[in-house]
């Protein structure tokens, strides 16, 4: 990661109609860094990536890309994105092979080049044995790599994900985060949007939550962790009397009730909570490491979004 | 970019080489199943020469000088023009836009939505020019053709898909779904078919219907002109057909653009 800003986003806002999408949010990704935009469903995650995209006009503010603005050079930006979009828009006419020598096509690459780097990329996502096959056979973990290769095709300096890895089951998961880790290393600026938090601890170097149009709360994962929810988290089944001895055990606490269980979230140190277990005992009672998803629900609540 | 969402729907859209491969997409895509792709416009023409032309015809006087089968056969031709693009630029459009949105993923290159939209009606016109060139020759295998002339059909061919596919693509940017296209194929395509002098002279119908015909309907111009030049009947009134589809083509062919412009880019 270096100082070099590649993505700056200034009161960056989109209105539909009298929906406010995206409400004067400001950004700035780096260079070779892995940016994370977390957040519910609707909150203006995906709007935004397609405002980078340059396919989305601004309703207002300003975006610059590569010190390019979005409103103006949209096709010279174009051309050194990546774009693996939430869903499948792979071309089911044709091949796995075929789909990227297509796309490779738009970027004006020709043929040959197009076939060369289509096997090499086919190979990287695990898909050079599927590369004769039509798409509607594939499934859809094979789909989402297809995706990926595809938006590798024109060697993009910045790869936006929109939500890489949703629907996928554990294994075709953890393969795209090792994809994606790969193409860091090689100095690629990865841009993505998620609603796992596990993923945005494990890929982002930095994140925004966005909730409602606004971003709400930015940093590093481990510190927004840390500054939000402390290290642990103290759960036990919810009763009254625990309830209130709990609240005067450690007055300082955010105690939080959902359901049938309370949460204890505590600035202090590491071990406090097993003290108070080696004490006592309380029914169903354990003690985790909190993590992004409690610091997600501390600040965009326990409603549901939509 | 911040000026796009309230552009005139006349201003003229910028489109670079980059809507060829737009075209070519489609065309690959075409090209894995053309079997079944030149199949209708091989048999139908047929089905329609034999029933229509020589069944009914035996009962039916001659039509603007003409034998009826003889007055039928260019018709055929402007008809697989009108079908052909018109229903490439509404349901196999709308089928890429909305269910396979391919749209979506081209946008996201260095390809304009412009660009999307000017390759799709390109695309439109070649398939109008590639079905009526196939009708064009069975009605030639029927002997049905008189005139040198007839090598002007094909061109013809792509300048009214243009027509029609830029028409259905302002269908397409307006339509709220698929099973609305029921609407402009029954009010306005089925009664084309009928009224533009394709199975009888528009002269057999009431005047005020003559005139509407004239005025309004895209088919009428198409047929005139490629009867005209598949017997070599030139007359003055064809250079009238003709400057209403340069006209008309331009005019649709910007306005569709901008209209989906409109429904995609917000």
């Amino acid at each position: 990661m270096s100082s070099e800003i590649l993505i700056k986003a200034e009161g960056l806002t989109k209105k539909f109609d009298d929906f406010l999408a995206v409400d004067k949010i400001d950004f700035q990704v780096f260079k070779g860094e892995c940016f994370g935009f977390l957040g519910p469903n609707g909150a203006g995650k995906t709007t935004t990536m397609r405002m980078v995209q340059c396919v989305l006009p601004l309703s207002d503010g300003n975006l610059w890309v590569s010190e390019m603005d979005v409103s103006r050079e949209g096709r010279e930006i174009k051309k050194m994105i990546g774009v693996a979009p939430q869903e499948d828009n792979l071309d089911p006419d044709f091949t796995v092979l075929h789909n990227l020598v297509v796309y490779a096509r738009y970027f004006d690459i020709p043929k040959k080049e197009a076939t060369r780097r289509g096997e090499e990329l086919l190979r990287f996502v695990q898909l050079d044995e599927k590369k004769e096959v039509i798409i509607d056979e594939l499934s859809s973990g094979m789909k989402r790599r297809l995706i990926l290769a595809r938006a590798l095709i024109n060697e993009p300096r910045i790869l936006i994900l929109d939500e890489p890895t949703t629907g996928l089951d554990p294994q075709a998961r953890h393969l795209i985060w090792d994809k994606i880790r790969n193409l860091k290393k090689e100095g690629v600026t990865i841009v993505l949007t998620t609603h796992y938090m596990e993923e945005a601890a494990q890929l982002c170097d930095r994140t925004v939550i966005m909730d409602l149009g606004k971003i709400i709360e930015e940093g590093k994962p481990l510190e927004l962790i840390k500054q939000h929810v402390g290290e642990e988290v103290l759960e036990v089944a919810y009763d009254e009397e625990v309830l209130k001895f709990l609240q005067g055990t450690f007055p300082d606490a955010r105690l939080e009730v959902s359901g049938d269980r309370i949460q204890v979230f505590t600035n202090q140190t590491r071990g406090v909570f097993s003290q108070i277990l080696n004490k006592y005992s309380f029914k169903s009672a354990m003690i985790r490491d909190t993590n992004l998803e409690d610091v997600f629900l501390k600040l965009t609540g326990r409603r549901l979004k939509e | 970019m911040k000026a796009d969402a309230s552009t005139s729907l006349l201003s003229v859209p910028q489109i670079s080489y980059r809507a060829w491969k737009v075209w070519r997409r489609d065309l690959e895509v075409f090209m894995k199943t053309y079997k079944v792709n030149f199949f209708p416009p091989l048999v139908e023409p047929i089905f329609y020469l034999v029933g229509l032309g020589f069944g009914l015809g035996g009962f039916v006087q001659p039509q603007e000088g003409l034998r009826y089968v003889a007055f039928i056969a260019p018709a055929l031709v402007a008809i697989s023009m009108m079908f052909s693009s018109f229903f490439e630029c509404t349901y196999a459009s709308f089928v890429r836009m909305y269910y396979q949105k391919t749209f979506g993923a081209i946008i996201a290159t260095p390809i304009s939505l412009e660009e999307v939209i000017a390759g799709e009606l390109l695309w439109g016109a070649t398939k109008s020019l590639i079905n009526s060139t196939i009708v064009l020759g069975v009605v030639f295998a029927f002997g049905l053709v008189s005139s040198p002339l007839f090598l002007l059909i094909p061109p013809l061919a792509f300048l009214v898909g243009l027509l029609f596919s830029a028409m259905a693509m302002c269908f397409t940017a307006i339509t709220p779904n698929i099973d609305s296209f029921n609407y402009p194929s029954f009010l306005f395509i089925t009664p084309m078919f009928i009224l533009s002098g394709t199975f009888f002279s528009s002269h057999n119908l009431p005047g005020t219907v003559q005139t509407i015909s004239k005025i309004f309907l895209p088919l009428y111009h198409a047929v005139q002109l490629t009867r005209g030049l598949a017997i070599g009947r030139l007359s003055p009134s064809l250079l009238f057909n003709l400057a209403w589809i340069l006209v008309a083509t331009p005019f649709f062919l910007v306005l569709s653009i901008n209209l989906m412009k409109r429904r995609l880019i917000r």
